[in-house]
């Protein structure tokens, strides 16, 4: 039998605990015994779960208004192309700035 | 139809009653299933929810998902107060009694060294947190006169950001080394993405620590007071939790 010692009142758990504290415990951390009903979690299609934070599904989460990865060069192709071509106008506006003469000259 | 079994811990068998009006997920009371000294907390849940199909795509559903989740960690935190469990991870299903039994029976061995292992312990979590600097630092000139300058106020912004993220490394080093003296081990887990945890910054440190039961007044104690070391950073303690970082092997 075990006679746990006092602990300190729990911290910033009250009640309202971040989901991510307790999805990233109780999905990706705890021990993995294979039941009778098999699932895996990493099967399930998650973008999420790969951040290891939340579950949803793509469709899911759109439908909840979490679609921050679009934008995340580091997570969609297209927001990496997107970010390319915005840097990309960038520079050339501030070259032409830098040295107006050139383009014209070009032109000319 | 009694349903199928969901386990949410593996622990000794303790003196202490749990909270009579404790429910766990699908709102059934946890049960205690006692086999050779050892003890599954378990409840009954129901073939719709739990078979492996609807569970499938329940756990798509993140209102499911996240009742669940509270309420699987909502009995592991009781656990916690009286005993030392070994959380299992979320939705650890069985057909009914016996397969608990089989399966307490089968890692035995595994059960116990590891209760060996974490008893009297408990994790706690803390994280540290970075405001982003404002993007533009000292140019109160919104638009540069000259190529020279923006490319002058382009580099003191990246140098300012570099600078923040390089102190909060440091920081969060020190913290740890800091933190590691007390704790009897510790893991490091991936920073949080904020737009998930809806928590405001840029968290830099997202880690756990083993501490027993008599010195966890003095880890809170500890980061309390590096709490107030900083302004520039956000110390988070969260906590008591049972051992999740540490329940599976070694790695």
């Amino acid at each position: 039998m075990t006679t746990p010692g006092r602990l300190p009142e729990p911290y910033g758990r009250d009640g309202s605990a971040n989901l991510a504290d307790i999805l990233e415990r109780v999905l990706d951390k705890g021990i993995v015994i294979a039941g009778d009903i098999r699932i895996n979690l990493l099967d399930i299609e998650l973008l999420t779960i790969k951040l290891r934070l939340i579950v949803a599904s793509v469709d899911k989460a759109k439908e909840m208004g979490i679609d921050w990865w679009e934008d995340d060069p580091a997570l969609s192709s297209g927001a990496r192309r997107k970010e390319l071509a915005r840097e990309n106008a960038e520079l050339r506006e501030r070259i032409a700035q830098l040295d107006p003469g050139r383009g014209q000259e070009k032109e000319a | 139809m009694t349903g199928l079994r969901y386990v949410y811990a593996v622990c000794r068998p303790f003196g202490t009653p749990l909270q009579a009006e404790l429910t766990g997920v699908a709102g059934d009371p946890p049960r205690l299933l006692t086999h050779h000294g050892l003890v599954a907390v378990v409840s009954h849940v129901p073939e719709r929810d739990f078979a492996e199909e609807p569970l499938r795509s329940r756990l798509e559903d993140l209102d499911w998902l996240t009742a669940t989740a509270r309420a699987h960690q909502g009995v592991i935190d009781a656990l916690t107060v009286v005993t030392t469990p070994l959380p299992l991870r979320l939705a650890t299903v069985f057909r009914d009694d016996s397969g608990v039994r089989t399966m307490l029976q089968a890692r035995e061995a595994d059960f116990r060294r590891t209760l060996d292992r974490l008893e009297g312990r408990v994790e706690w979590g803390v994280k540290l947190y970075a405001d982003q600097p404002p993007a533009d630092t000292g140019a109160p000139a919104d638009k540069p006169a000259t190529g020279r300058d923006y490319l002058r106020q382009r580099r003191s912004s990246v140098r300012a950001h570099e600078d923040l993220w390089q102190r909060a490394e440091e920081f969060a080093n020190r913290l740890h080394e800091t933190l590691s003296a007390v704790a009897e081990d510790s893991r490091l887990h991936p920073p949080q993405n904020a737009t998930l945890s809806g928590v405001a910054g840029r968290n830099v440190l997202n880690a756990a620590y083993l501490v027993p039961r008599s010195r966890s007044e003095e880890f809170v104690e500890l980061v309390d007071r590096t709490k107030d070391e900083t302004t520039d950073f956000r110390v988070e303690l969260t906590g008591p939790w049972a051992a999740y970082s540490f329940a599976g092997e070694k790695p």
